[in-house]
């Protein structure tokens, strides 16, 4: 990684700070949060942001912001596992598809195309209507639908790495695909995976947003901003506060990845 | 005559792969689809009954056949929730979804287009900070969210529209109209973002050309350089961006019509899930998933109309 490039780039430090804050209060709030996110309190309902409650409260008392604390674990854990799911499965796909080419690129590319087919978060919805919503289906759902941004991404780095003259020379002396696949071509195109893996991230905390706000992603007891968003709906007027607030955390948290993916691609100089 | 008998066959291969992978989740992944619909502590009779009308005693590859066969004569089952044919029940809420999606992209088209062309001519610092401020803004604000921030300023403080709700055409085109403005603004607002900052990029990109110099020092104005020459290069580009829209105003509208309570697609389909409505669930899905192909395909034609040098890839 060239580090020192990257710290002068103003996109990365600012996604950095936004992620790094959210990052604290995730660590804080898995030992302390000002209230018990599920403490109810009859006598502040509705309350508007004040010095005892920094986000204010909700239509049974609790504290916002406490439960905002503990949905950035929500956001972090789907996240970074839908991630993983859609990266690894991806992966494998590109490399098959790149690496030996010929029918079973074919074929592979032709059912990713498929599954782009199904637009926005349809695809998740298809899963979690069979599955069942829930935290575990949600990080499935979400991990395949990420699936055909990393097999793209993948499949045209081994095209394009599979000609170079240092893996002809490593097939030359007898490597073997395995070892060609994950030792010579893999390394070199970890930046453009980096790179997919904040934005897919982005694209995962959104879709998580957005399923759970339709009710299909998250369920109680287990702490969703998006779920936050479909509680504070109905008192928008009320408590326009609570609105507000919950949708700028899931901004600053997108917003936070998709800079901290422009500036790594800035300081690689990559083009789409 | 190649180019399009070939786009033709990858229209078909795909839309026949979109079918199967339908089939696959909604019949085949869940073990028993029955059990899906009356949930897992059922009767038994029920059970056996229901397994019957939905043809699952068939084996799946049977019931695939039979299902593309009526498909494709425009039989699309009937729903389980509605008892009515679910061909009738997407017509009834088809134009919704395509209103609001006309509309969503109309809005991208005619705030974006402009606005991509005058950061173009105008890049200067400021103005080029200040785009990236918004477009950054625009692609990582949820869409509902807008919405609901959209119906906090317009319709709660200025009561310009109406919060929620579906006023058909030939009843009140007035109304139809406000009662989509503000779910196709919030749809339209990442779109937006994304057309700018594309926009920008692919005419700076062109400006740097030689013919760009050449056409300046014919002594040709600024002005006509930009609207007769370095648009019509820059239309491939960004017809590839538009048809990526669509695609992704379609999946967008499933939220935004939930929020506003439009009785579109998007909507039918979250009902059906809450019903446990397959048939219905499986007919949209693979009705919204063929649409999306299709525009793809009229995309991917359209560049050879544009740009007639465009072959095929290897």
């Amino acid at each position: 990684m060239r580090w020192n490039q990257l710290v002068r780039n103003k996109l990365f430090i600012i996604g950095g700070c936004l992620i790094a804050v959210l990052l604290g209060l995730m660590v804080t709030s898995l030992f302390y949060t000002p209230y018990g996110p599920n403490d109810m309190n009859t006598a502040m309902r509705l309350a508007p942001p004040q010095a005892s409650h920094w986000f204010g409260t909700d239509n049974f008392g609790r504290d916002i912001f406490s439960r905002i604390m503990e949905g950035t674990q929500t956001s972090f854990v789907i996240g970074i596992a839908s991630v993983a799911i859609g990266l690894v499965i991806g992966l494998l796909i590109g490399a098959i598809a790149g690496y030996w080419g010929g029918w079973l690129d074919e074929i592979l590319m032709r059912v990713i195309d498929a599954m782009l087919a199904f637009p926005g978060i349809l695809l998740a919805i298809m899963l979690v209507s069979v599955f069942g919503p829930g935290f575990g289906n949600t990080i499935v759902a979400l991990g395949i639908m990420s699936v055909p941004a990393f097999a793209r991404i993948a499949r045209s780095g081994f095209i394009q790495y599979k000609e170079f003259a240092f893996v002809k020379a490593a097939i030359a002396r007898g490597a073997g695909s395995l070892r060609i696949i994950t030792h010579h071509i893999l390394p070199n195109i970890t930046s453009p995976l980096i790179v997919a893996s904040t934005m897919r991230f982005s694209g995962s905390i959104l879709a998580e947003a957005g399923l759970s706000y339709l009710g299909l992603g998250v369920q109680p007891p287990d702490p969703s901003w998006g779920r936050m968003l479909k509680e504070a709906q109905p008192f928008i007027i009320a408590a326009p506060w609570y609105v507000f607030i919950t949708g700028a955390l899931i901004t600053a948290m997108v917003l936070g990845f998709n800079l901290l993916g422009d500036g790594i691609r800035d300081g690689y100089d990559l083009k789409r | 005559m190649r180019f399009y008998m070939t786009k033709l066959a990858t229209l078909l291969s795909t839309v026949l792969l979109v079918s199967i992978m339908t089939f696959l989740v909604f019949q085949i992944l869940p073990g028993d689809p029955a059990e899906i619909v009356l949930g897992v502590d059922a009767d038994p009779h029920q059970l056996a009954e229901l397994r019957k009308t939905m043809g699952l005693d068939r084996p799946p590859t049977e019931r695939y056949a039979s299902w593309i066969a009526d498909t494709v004569t425009g039989d699309f089952g009937t729903s389980l929730r509605y008892q009515r044919s679910v061909a009738d029940i997407v017509e009834e809420r088809l134009p919704v979804t395509l209103s609001l999606s006309v509309m969503s992209l109309g809005l991208t088209l005619i705030i974006g287009l402009p606005l991509g062309i005058y950061i173009a001519r105008k890049d200067g610092k400021f103005s080029s900070t200040l785009l990236s401020v918004f477009t950054q803004l625009g692609l990582a604000v949820p869409s509902f969210w807008m919405a609901f921030i959209l119906i906090l300023v317009f319709s709660v403080t200025f009561k310009l529209f109406p919060t929620y709700g579906y006023v058909p055409w030939n009843q009140d085109p007035v109304g139809a109209f406000k009662s989509l403005f503000l779910p196709s603004l919030a749809l339209a607002i990442p779109g937006i973002a994304v057309i700018i900052r594309y926009l920008r990029n692919t005419l700076l990109d062109q400006l740097r050309m030689d013919y760009v110099r050449t056409a300046r020092s014919k002594g040709l104005r600024e002005k006509s350089i930009m609207y007769g020459h370095i648009l019509r290069n820059s239309l491939i580009p960004v017809l590839t961006i538009v048809g990526l829209l669509i695609a992704d105003t379609l999946g967008g509208s499933i939220v935004v019509e939930n929020v506003f309570a439009l009785p579109g697609l998007g909507n039918l389909l979250i009902t059906s899930i809450g019903t446990r409505d397959l048939p219905l669930l499986q007919t949209l899905v693979l009705y919204i998933a063929i649409i999306v192909v299709l525009i793809n395909f009229v995309v991917d034609i359209l560049y050879k109309v544009i740009d007639p040098r465009i072959r095929l890839k290897r």
